[in-house]
């Protein structure tokens, strides 16, 4: 930044973020961001599970096991929920990209669908992975 | 060029040099919709595949995993994934970090994922050409 008073222009300034109510479209936009940096650690835990199972089951037999207990299973449901909302959000974004759906009537319809279909689809995948013998 | 008001807020040497977009950010912002557009479907096969793991024990996985087209499919997943994941923790770093470890926290990201992918598609290599 130039500190000279003559090149300093009273340019207009945002307040600051906790000012703001809290509403559906700022709260998908963080979520988006925070589920994407949770995802990125699942991601890791996807690279450690596909080593385990190169390594031989001695190795992957107890990383499956830490996978698969409770604390692992809790892990696993929030992971599921932050991917669905992740694509979800993500693909309205890619609505969004082809300038379509910006009306605030479509923007409020778009992403109460995303809270509805991430939940949906979470609830789907575990009664799904239940019914396989989870 | 500037409407008046946009002129004011320009300082002189700005308006000089004529310093406007960097005009390669659009770059890394189309790379991030492709990428997201192939992690669609690959997400939703690796999810598909997994509950339908859920009871599999090890032998069972590694026959799946050893099939030509899981592994192909394996890795564009960790190369799409790691892609987008790089390119998504780039601007959550750009926008909050303020200081000179800006630049180091984004190397540190690359090169991060740049391991991860590697390491994963070794993985699935080793699997499907072993045995």
């Amino acid at each position: 930044m130039m500190p000279s008073s003559k090149t300093t222009r009273s340019r207009p300034l945002s307040p600051n973020v906790q000012i703001y109510r809290p509403q559906l479209t700022s709260v998908l936009s963080i979520l988006n961001r925070i589920t994407g940096v949770l995802l990125s650690a699942s991601a890791v835990v996807l690279v450690v599970w596909l080593v385990a199972a190169a390594r031989g089951p001695q190795i992957y037999v107890p990383v499956q096991a830490a996978i698969a207990s409770w604390i692992g299973r809790i892990v696993l449901f929030g992971a599921t929920f932050a991917f669905f909302l992740h694509l979800c959000g993500g693909i309205r974004h890619l609505v969004w990209d082809t300038v379509n759906g910006f009306e605030l009537r479509s923007i409020y319809i778009s992403g109460w669908a995303v809270v509805a279909a991430s939940v949906v689809l979470t609830v789907a995948a575990w009664i799904a992975s239940a019914s396989m013998g989870g | 060029m500037d409407p008046p008001n946009m002129q004011n807020m320009r300082s002189p040497l700005a308006r000089a040099i004529g310093l406007g977009s960097a005009k390669e950010g659009v770059g890394s912002w189309w790379a991030q919709r492709v990428s997201a557009v192939a992690l669609v479907p690959l997400t939703l096969w690796f999810a598909a595949s997994i509950i339908a793991h859920t009871s599999s024990d090890y032998a069972t996985f590694v026959v799946w995993l050893r099939t030509p087209l899981t592994a192909v499919l394996m890795i564009l997943l960790l190369i799409a994934l790691f892609y987008h994941t790089a390119l998504g923790l780039q601007v959550v770093i750009e926008d909050y970090v303020h200081s000179t470890t800006r630049f180091a926290a984004v190397i540190a990201v690359r090169l991060g994922c740049s391991a991860l992918v590697t390491t994963g598609v070794v993985a699935v290599l080793h699997i499907t050409l072993s045995g």
